[in-house]
């Protein structure tokens, strides 16, 4: 098996990583591993800020690590290290073997069965370097801070503009014979800004990231949405206690899927910590959902060729007509619950809710009369019970118009009886991340205020 | 014993034969631009960490990680850059890089060196992870298992975890600052599940600190860490929806003072303040809470997790007054805010490794105790939440609002402790929500030693700690309208 293509020019060539790789697996065998898996990283890159047209921060980017893991029979061991010299390489492999030495033997440990492993290693296109100089990655911010400052003379102050550009080349192998590169790039513009008027001030930003510079929003545009969304929070109210449709911004609705995958994942599952237990083939959405995973997109932030443990992920559906198809697994939850890996070991890839017809103002208008959530803060989600609390911020809606903003509430409820009552999914999805939602209205929370 | 300066040099010099005048050299380097201020920081850290489930101890890992960030500022400007091999010419390059942020052209020469970090005060510079045999470790993590099955029939998953750092870190200033610290942390963390009549609940307790894996055994913590996961998930698996609203509000002693942590602390950090960007920005000397609320960051309590001999720039830690019997008395500083504002640094200057920038953070956050019997505080609510023990939390600095949710909580009527409520979420508005305090206990205490902090997507240990509390008004965002 064979390693992807990649341009020249980076610090290190996958050749060069494939051989160490190939040294850290021949000195676990040396030290009496009976199997053992080994993955190597370089990174590097540059960040610039800007802030209130001045130059902030410049920060260069270089990092490196190895990460093994041996099995002895069916004892394991971990061990990482920032230095990959010769000696270090070896005090690495020994940390893992005295690890493994004290760990009970676990019947369902050890690496992938052969036939899981990846048998081809498609190009999915995830290498484009960029390189900028400071000068350029400067020049870059500016132009989307002062785009930010031209908006509206209520943004009176900034926390600046970031341009940043990040290349990385990982190796992943196993004593099965399986080795595996991927370089990938990934480049981006943010920028946040606060707005103020007598009511106080309110900060948003905005942000756009791709594997190829291309792909990047403008930086001016970036910078006119990260305005525009501070100064719209501006005289926010709280709003008494109440009942509610809510509708999920695009970015804040990824939250709700995330959590459903928390629910799903294998180590969730054999823990028995989640409020999806068992329910596999039974509907755990309305049924107009449809929820799918897309490893192999090319440039997509959520695409790779093979999981973190060799295996190939698949394009599948997670949920068809609201019913629970498939968990998210790793070699090892798989074998725990007696299934197969499903090419999940480091998570979900390009996971994917279909959008509905309607544009966010749509939305709006099916809801009628609810909030607008544009913020969650807070960590209020209880993965064993579903039960849900987040501290929100957006905007009160009635007959599908906006009216105020709002601020200083919470919105609850469960899970389970938020994903049952997912009424529509918008068709303003943001491409640039690992899950890929459009705005989402779900059907009735409590919102917590004065 | 050694003292911290002679292991940082034996740690981190020596194996790449430098010493203090290469040192000097580097930071001579980036002198010959316009610079204010420069700093190299030394890095070598060795983290364990030891994982329980279904009763058997399955994996181990071991880290180890070595670096150097080198750091240039001028005015509001900071070039910075890192190398994780810590050689002469990477560190040259390093240096080049962030010198880069200003023009060439000569800076103020070096001072003569200050050395600091000779004398450890506040915790041993023991290297934890040699502080119990391997074997040991396993068998801490089985007594946790043990004990929280022995517990309640009803447990159903016992999850542990026992991790050790030792850090050694030696930061070289261009005012001539010279400083070690040699920081050991541990901690033990307990999850359980428990299953009665279809329903699952879960519940987590841990502790650690700046200390060796002999404080567990010494102290029995395995089983009382185990037991009070245990309770914690029985007292949620009786418990009914959570209120929604506004109410009167009881906060439980310790861990609750991430309050604290939340609504004011981050407000106060001074790169907000100098920036403008909190919404604490301009107001010291102004009322933010109520007469006899005092709140101050302390890095200097003995063996704490958020303690620091000298934080990553060097700066001896302190005890910062924040608010002073309700007024707002200053901020947390590091050395390129302080500057910039004209203050002194308060010792708040730190950064999750040798590869992230300095940032003001907070050590240990805590409010001074009153003089309210915490039964009295319960007795005058007529109906309101009691809550003892919580998960996260999270502030927008700007606008103010803050969130932290309760994972142990309960109702008070008629002046009682009544049934458990679910988790919820308590919001309210940094600035405004001390004023609100009505009455402060007398049972001030600090939490286990858990916490851990993100900024900036770094992440730093820190401590919290308060008496019983009583807000008035404080939203509550359950799911049961009243």
């Amino acid at each position: 098996m064979t390693t992807t293509s990649r341009a020249k020019n980076t610090t290190a060539s996958s050749e060069q990583l494939n051989a160490l790789v190939g040294d850290v697996l021949a000195e676990a065998k040396r030290q009496g591993a009976s199997s053992a898996e080994a993955s190597v990283s370089v990174n590097q890159g540059l960040s610039v800020t800007v802030r209130l047209g001045e130059v902030e921060t410049v920060e260069h980017n270089r990092d490196k690590g190895l990460a093994l893991t041996l099995f002895f029979g069916k004892q394991s061991g971990s061990a990482s290290t920032s230095d990959l010299s010769p000696a270090a390489v070896r005090d690495c492999v020994r940390a893992a073997a005295t690890i493994a030495r004290y760990t009970a033997a676990d019947e369902f440990s050890g690496l992938a069965d052969p036939d899981q492993l990846a048998r081809e290693i498609p190009d999915l296109d995830l290498y484009y370097p960029w390189n900028p100089s400071v000068e350029q990655a400067i020049e870059l911010s500016l132009a989307c801070e002062d785009a930010a400052r031209a908006v509206d003379a209520r943004i009176t102050n900034s926390e600046g503009a970031t341009v940043y550009s990040y290349e990385s080349t990982d190796v992943y192998g196993n004593s099965h014979g399986f080795i595996g590169a991927t370089a990938t790039t990934r480049h981006g513009i943010s920028c946040a800004v606060i707005g103020q008027d007598d009511s106080g001030m309110q900060r948003d930003y905005w942000y756009t990231a791709a594997r190829d510079r291309a792909d990047l929003e403008a930086a001016a545009a970036v910078g006119k949405k990260a305005a525009e969304r501070s100064v719209r929070r501006l005289g926010g109210r709280k709003l008494s206690t109440r009942q509610i449709p809510v509708v999920y911004e695009a970015p804040v609705a990824s939250s709700l899927l995330s959590h459903f995958v928390g629910a799903i994942r294998g180590a969730s599952l054999y823990r028995r910590s989640s409020f999806l237990l068992d329910h596999l083939g039974k509907p755990v959405f309305a049924p107009q959902v449809r929820i799918h995973e897309q490893p192999f997109l090319k440039k997509a932030l959520g695409s790779t060729p093979f999981d973190n443990d060799g295996v190939a992920p698949a394009n599948r559906d997670i949920v068809r007509d609201g019913i629970l198809q498939g968990y998210v697994l790793d070699v090892y939850s798989a074998r725990k619950l007696g299934l197969r890996s499903t090419g999940n070991a480091g998570g979900v890839h390009n996971l994917t809710i279909q959008p509905g017809d309607q544009d966010l103002a749509g939305l709006l208008r099916q809801m009628g009369t609810g909030l607008l959530v544009t913020e969650l803060i807070g960590f209020g989600v209880n993965g064993v019970t579903g039960d849900y609390s987040r501290g929100a911020a957006g905007f009160w809606v009635e007959n599908g118009v906006i009216q105020y903003p709002v601020e200083e509430i919470t919105i609850a409820g469960n899970l389970k009886d938020m994903f049952r009552g997912l009424v529509a999914v918008g068709n303003d999805v943001d491409p640039s991340g690992n899950i890929r939602t459009g705005s989402i209205l779900i059907e009735s929370m409590t919102l917590a205020g004065s | 014993m050694s003292n911290s300066l002679d292991i940082a040099r034996r740690t981190l010099l020596a194996p790449a034969g430098l010493d203090e005048t290469d040192l000097d050299r580097l930071l001579g380097q980036i002198l010959t631009h316009r610079v204010d201020y420069a700093d190299l920081y030394f890095q070598y850290s060795r983290h364990e960490s030891w994982s329980l489930e279904e009763g058997q101890v399955k994996s181990g890992s071991y880290n180890v990680e070595q670096g150097v960030g080198v750091r240039a500022v001028s005015g509001e400007k900071t070039g910075f850059a890192y190398s994780d091999e810590i050689l002469l010419p990477a560190l040259s390059d390093a240096a080049t890089a962030a010198r880069a942020i200003a023009r060439s052209g000569a800076s103020a020469g070096m001072p003569v060196r200050q050395r600091s970090g000779t004398a450890p005060k506040l915790y041993a510079p023991l290297d934890p992870l040699a502080s119990l045999e391997d074997a040991a470790k396993v068998k801490l993590l089985e007594t946790v298992e043990a004990e929280a099955k022995r517990a309640d029939p009803r447990v159903t998953q016992v999850m542990a975890s026992l991790s050790g750092v030792q850090e050694v870190i030696l930061v070289a200033r261009s005012d001539g600052g010279l400083a070690a610290d040699v920081r050991p942390l541990v901690r033990l963390n307990v999850t359980v599940i428990v299953e009665a009549n279809g329903r699952r609940e879960t519940g987590s307790h841990g502790g650690g600190g700046r200390v060796s894996y002999q404080y567990f055994l010494e102290n029995d913590y395995a089983r009382t860490y185990a037991r009070e996961a245990v309770r914690q998930a029985l007292v949620n698996l009786d418990a009914d929806d959570a209120p929604a609203g506004s109410m009167q509000v009881v906060l439980g002693p310790g861990w609750p003072g991430i309050l604290l942590h939340e609504a004011i602390g981050h407000g106060l950090e001074g790169d907000f303040n100098r920036k403008g960007t909190s919404a604490f920005a301009g107001m010291v000397g102004q009322q933010v809470a109520a007469r006899g609320v005092t709140v101050v960051d302390d890095g200097t309590l003995a063996d704490r997790r958020g303690s620091l001999n000298v934080d990553d720039e060097g700066t001896p830690t302190q005890k910062t007054v924040l608010i002073e019997d309700g007024i707002l008395k200053g901020y947390l500083q590091d050395t390129l805010n302080a500057r910039l504002m004209g203050v002194a640094p308060t010792g708040n200057g730190r950064r999750e490794s040798y590869a992230h920038m300095p940032l003001p953070r907070m050590t240990n956050t805590y409010m001074l105790p009153g003089i309210r019997d915490p039964r009295e505080i319960i007795a005058s609510v007529e109906k309101g939440l009691y809550a003892v023990n919580f998960g996260g939390g999270q502030v927008d600095i700007t606008n103010g609002k803050f969130v932290f949710s309760a994972s142990e909580a309960y109702l008070i009527e008629n002046g009682k402790v009544t049934r458990p409520v679910k988790g919820a979420t308590l919001i309210g508005n940094g600035p405004d929500v001390l004023t609100r305090v009505t009455m402060v206990g007398n049972d001030l205490a600090l939490d286990s030693g858990v916490g851990t902090c993100g900024k900036d997507g770094q992440s730093v240990p820190v401590g919290v700690g308060q008496p019983t509390l009583l807000i008035d008004g404080l939203t509550v965002g359950g799911t049961q309208q009243q």
